[in-house]
């Protein structure tokens, strides 16, 4: 084809990236040493390797040393190693190792680029332009946090060393999330790539090598299931991170289930993207492109559920359809690329085999008419209309290029409809109503939510999930938080409750009979089974008789706390009136549950007095607290404005200890009311009349029926109904450690998040046992991105 | 002179036109585009197009000149299609006619002649689509150009502000007229945009396009006065509305000129037109354009959002003056390997 041919012609023509940096990389490498431990470079202990290949042609890349427990073990005794150091270091020294990986990570980043596009198959401009960059600014961003921790988080401390496993689909990027964070808090860290995409982990870890990072604070070892699961069960690892499928996250949150570590799980998605009748229709096809068409639409936060407005549906299909037909599907180290190769046959095959079984059950499914290169995974963007919710493409994850379209009637349509999934990672809100906008926000049960934009990242913004899409954030402050522990002031070992003899002897025989009921709905009920469970008080007399709640109680008090929106829905100002007017009426109760804790515990009355003293004191906290945890303005380097919101987490589960059980409930409970969650509290399984004491204080003082309630019982029991049921959001349990263990395990249904004592108990009397901790556990971070300018 | 509002006769007259080629398959370009007789200023169809989101814009330029890379001789081909798409301008007040006949004699003959053999490009006249002159040089420039099919364009109507009497500035497009300028660029007041004066910026234009005859009328947004990217797109709908055959950004003397954003928000609206009345608006980006590499953004920015056909100089044109010369460089690299400098390239 001569110039004048062309010159008709105007096609693009190929604009191939440079490979041979890369190629020679690849040829100086002895990936058979491809362990990356205490500084070293070494080979899998058991001398397996596994294949790396390229997507886009399926010729292998590397056969890369295949880790096993043996080698898991050595990663993670040099990390220990390196830990005392490490984490005595100043924040300085680790800002400039932080610093100094950045800017060499910038000395290579072509390099990086290259290599991520051939080992994954993403096209080379997004590498070049979005992965690479993010992952050095993330690096460059948390040196400023590692210096800053004292300032910022005191009272914290790093949790240690850190098990880290990341997915192919953003490789270098994924393992910036990772461990940036984690050195900047003084952890060191054993990190396990996915076996997909080790390269551009290998390339990190010669730059960790040059940049001066100590040795064993970074280990990278590479490897399949095995690798990973002996990373997840070692004692050695205080706290998992782990990116990937929801399948996967479950498997681990049962497996590190009472085992003390702190987890933090970044899991699939199905994420709304909601286009109103006032959007800016173009743009909005442009923020697709971005979604679902980035990185052949394997992302998790992925805008792959499109909801628009009736009226403007067909008007954008129509432009969706043009757009789709000037995508170009090719080889990612084409510079005019916008549609690499996935990431494996594999996936390939999964992607295929959900579009075709969308189709059966309805869907339309539409691909634009374009040719695929002749080898590699390559799938063309697909467009599925007439889905229906029920659809396998509106349920499923297909984590490839693939849109399922709904249309909606109006805005609380469009809400039910986004909301109508178990996962919660993103949403996109398109539209030019700021008001609107705003509105719609804060109703989805989503992590992120982008106004007018779509898959927008930054080192300074928190991302993660709501409900199944997994629980932590990555990225900010909220981000840091994940890396770091608290001091809480530990109390007692709980043992499990004993069913011991029933308590006959009435210590008190002047008053009149009473009964302690359920509170549910914010009304006294008798418990579903109508059993009874005898109280006794310190002395081994009956006390008096409480309901024994049971599983319908649970569920009864889980409806009405999920039916209460008067609550969340309250302002921060109104929860903060009612609880002080409950500190209120408590306080003019006081002398009575003095006598009751005196009586139940064997306290002495002063200082059963001072336990109610101090659980006003902290309802006043809380009280005063309630308009004052806010959020933050993150400032991403874009003109927008991040929104780190706090909500409510939602229905949170409270199992009570029997130590200070007014002020442990209460504790417990004012925190999560205050963030505007509503409760369903278990009280102390021994002492549980003050609950009942307490629920005719909060019958007269203004709680909306269902904020709070109260189903005495069996703790272990209870608890284990709680953590099953998959309507509940939150669950913190203060009992014995298999209580506690069962509970973790158990909330794999639907990933609520909990918060165990691990068998401990806190010294509730301390100051320390309130405040910021407590309110954090009370709150997800909602990152709401609002792009702006006119 | 006449100044009759078409409103009612012909808003209904549109024809059809085949649709938009998909980017990745060239079709061949129908060059004799119907030409726009324009429609009822409709300010519901105003409404519908007026949601322009500054940011995403920005950002889909960002991107848009990522996703594109033209390399090799598909550059030297796109570069040489910039030069097609250039109405060759000279707009200084110290212009003479001795300026004038120099840029038309660079028009008629841009390349050196190592340049076009290397090429292999001997076979086909590539050459800028016009000149564009002020009003006195119309007569010299047709003068310079006859017989080698450039079009000869004059800028009036009080250029560059636009803020005469509309008889005066009428008048004005009739001496360009009848001096022979077959292509009128004109500007509009932009204080109409401000004041929401819909229907009389689009009376104005209706009045400009009567007094151009069978020239073709461009219709300068002056964008960098505009401030916000919905005042372009709804001032490129009333002009289009009012039978614009080309919207314009800028006259060069904002003190902001075309910019990819504002690009975009014309191109949408010319988009949202032959949606609309199935007619193909004409483009031209102004002003600051001096680039080769930024001349491909342009390229790929019409490719991108409008297709094949507006790669034509019917449908696309620089406004450019200096942009020439640096696609010669460009050009000569291209074919020797070396970077080369201004002076080895004849002036305008």
């Amino acid at each position: 084809m001569n110039i004048l041919d062309r010159y008709h012609a105007m096609e693009y023509g190929p604009a191939p990236e440079a490979r041979n940096e890369a190629d020679a990389w690849l040829a100086g490498r002895d990936f058979g040493k491809a362990l990356f431990i205490g500084g070293d470079w070494k080979a899998a202990s058991g001398g397996k390797t596994f294949d790396t290949s390229e997507p886009s042609s399926g010729k292998l890349l590397a056969k890369v040393s295949d880790a096993n427990a043996v080698d898991i073990d050595a990663a993670v005794a040099a990390a220990t190693k390196a830990l005392p150091k490490w984490a005595a270091s100043t924040g300085y020294q680790r800002a400039k190792v932080l610093y100094a990986i950045g800017r060499a990570m910038q000395r290579h980043q072509r390099l990086f680029a290259v290599l991520e596009s051939i080992d994954n198959g993403k096209p080379i401009r997004e590498s070049r332009d979005i992965d690479v960059p993010l992952a050095i600014r993330h690096f460059i961003h948390h040196a400023g946090w590692a210096q800053a921790l004292d300032r910022d988080f005191p009272g914290h401390k790093g949790v240690g060393v850190v098990g880290q496993i990341i997915p192919w689909n953003f490789p270098l990027l994924m393992l910036a999330w990772k461990i940036a964070p984690a050195l900047a808090a003084g952890c060191t860290v054993v990190l396990k790539p996915a076996e997909f995409t080790p390269l551009t982990a290998i390339l990190f870890a010669e730059i960790c090598e040059r940049a001066g990072v100590p040795k064993g604070v970074v280990n990278i070892v590479h490897g399949g299931p095995e690798a990973g699961a002996a990373i997840v069960n070692h004692a050695g690892i205080q706290k998992i991170a782990f990116t990937g499928s929801s399948e996967v996250g479950k498997i681990i949150r049962k497996a590190t289930a009472g085992s003390g570590k702190k987890l933090s799980l970044e899991l699939g998605g199905k994420s709304a993207f909601i286009v109103f009748e006032d959007a800016d229709l173009d743009s909005a096809v442009e923020g697709l492109v971005d979604g679902i068409w980035f990185n052949q639409g394997q992302v998790c936060c992925a805008g792959s559920r499109l909801l628009v407005q009736e009226g403007i549906a067909d008007a954008l299909i129509a432009k969706v359809k043009t757009r789709m037909s000037r995508l170009r599907v090719g080889s990612p180290l084409d510079k005019n690329t916008d549609i690499g190769p996935l990431v494996d046959a594999t996936q390939l095959d999964r992607v295929k085999g959900l579009v075709a079984e969308g189709a059966r059950q309805g869907a339309v499914c539409w691909q634009p008419d374009a040719a695929l290169p002749a080898s590699g995974y390559y799938h063309l963007p697909t467009l599925a209309t007439g889905v229906s919710p029920a659809n396998i493409l509106a349920q499923e994850e297909v984590f490839g290029p693939v849109l399922a379209t709904m249309t909606f009637r109006n805005t609380e349509e469009a809400i039910e409809l986004a909301n109508n999934t178990r996962y919660g990672l993103a949403a996109s809100v398109w539209s030019e109503n700021v008001n609107l906008a705003l509105h719609v926000a804060p109703q989805l049960k989503a992590g992120v939510v982008w106004v007018n934009g779509t898959n927008m990242f930054d080192a300074a913004c928190g991302f993660g999930g709501y409900r199944e899409s997994g629980f932590g954030r990555e990225g900010g402050r909220e981000g840091m938080f994940e890396y770091l522990t608290a001091k809480l002031p530990l109390g007692a070992v709980i043992k499990p409750a004993v069913v011991s003899a029933q308590p006959v002897e009435q210590s008190d025989g002047d008053s009149i009979d009473r009964t302690a009921k359920l509170f549910i709905g914010g009304k006294q009920v008798r418990p579903d089974g109508n059993y009874s469970l005898a109280v006794a008080t310190a002395k081994g007399k009956l006390a008096g008789e409480v309901g024994l709640g049971s599983r319908k109680d649970i569920r009864d008090a889980v409806s009405a706390a999920r039916a209460c929106k008067a609550w969340p829905e309250a302002t921060a100002y109104n929860r903060s009136q009612v609880l002080y007017y409950l500190a209120e009426n408590l306080s003019g109760r006081a002398g009575e549950f003095a006598v009751r804790l005196s009586e139940l515990t064997g306290a002495t009355p002063k200082a059963a007095r001072e336990e109610v003293e101090q659980s006003i004191e902290r309802l006043f906290l809380y009280a005063g607290l309630a308009d004052k945890f806010e959020g933050r303005v993150h400032q991403p380097p874009a003109r927008a404005v991040t929104l780190a919101l706090h909500e409510p987490v939602g229905v949170v589960g409270i199992v009570a200890p029997d130590n200070s059980p007014l002020l442990g409930l209460i504790s417990l409970v004012a925190p999560a009311l205050a963030m505007g969650n509503t409760v369903v509290a278990v009280p102390s399984e021994r002492h549980p009349l003050l609950a009942t004491d307490l629920y005719q204080v909060i019958e007269y003082s203004d709680v909306p029926a269902g904020a709070i309630n109260i189903v005495t019982g069996r703790t272990a029991e209870l608890a284990g109904v709680l953590a099953k049921h998959d309507d509940v959001d939150g669950l913190w349990v203060f009992a014995d450690a298999e209580t506690c263990a069962k509970a973790e395990a158990e909330s794999i249904g639907n990933l609520k998040r909990v918060w165990s004592g691990n068998g401990r108990s806190l010294d509730w009397a301390s100051d320390e046992a309130a405040g910021d901790v407590f309110l954090r556990r009370a709150i997800e971070v909602k990152n709401v991105w609002v792009p702006y300018g006119d | 002179m006449s100044s009759t509002i078409r409103e009612a006769d012909l808003g209904t007259k549109v024809t059809p036109l085949p649709a938009r080629a998909a980017a990745n398959t060239p079709v061949p370009v129908d060059h004799r585009i119907a030409r726009n007789p324009g429609m009822k200023l409709d300010l519901g169809f105003m409404e519908s197009v007026r949601s322009v989101n500054r940011s995403a814009l920005e950002r889909r330029v960002a991107s848009l000149t990522k996703r594109r890379s033209i390399k090799a001789d598909n550059q030297a081909a796109w570069l040489l299609r910039a030069v097609a798409c250039m109405d060759l301008t000279t707009l200084n007040s110290n212009d003479t006619e001795e300026r004038v006949r120099r840029l038309c004699a660079k028009a008629i003959n841009p390349f050196r002649r190592d340049i076009v053999e290397g090429l292999g490009i001997a076979g086909e006249t590539i050459r800028p689509a016009a000149v564009c002159v002020y009003h006195p040089f119309v007569a010299t420039a047709v003068d310079a150009v006859r017989g080698t099919g450039i079009h000869v364009a004059a800028v009036s109507t009080a250029f560059p502000h636009g803020l005469a009497p509309l008889s005066t500035r009428l008048q004005e497009i009739e001496a360009s007229v009848r001096d022979g300028a077959d292509e009128i660029d004109v500007v509009i007041p932009r204080g109409l945009v401000f004041g929401a004066k819909w229907r009389e910026l689009y009376n104005e234009i209706v009045s400009m396009r009567a007094a151009c005859g069978d020239a073709h009328l461009k219709v300068i947004l002056g964008t960098g006065d505009l401030a916000t990217l919905r005042n372009v797109m709804l001032a490129s709908m009333v002009a289009m509305m009012a039978g614009a055959d080309f919207i314009k950004t800028s006259t060069g003397k904002e003190s902001v000129n075309a910019t990819l954003p504002v690009g975009l928000a014309m191109v949408r609206a010319i988009r949202a037109y032959f949606e609309e009345t199935g007619y193909l608006i004409g483009f031209k980006p102004a002003g600051g354009i001096s680039t080769a590499k930024a001349s491909l953004d342009w390229l790929v920015l019409m490719k991108e959002e409008l297709g094949r056909p507006w790669l034509e100089p019917e449908l696309f044109r620089f406004g450019a003056s200096s942009l020439l010369t640096d696609i010669e460089r460009q050009l000569e690299h291209h074919l020797t390997g070396h970077y080369s400098a201004n002076h080895r390239h004849a002036m305008a």
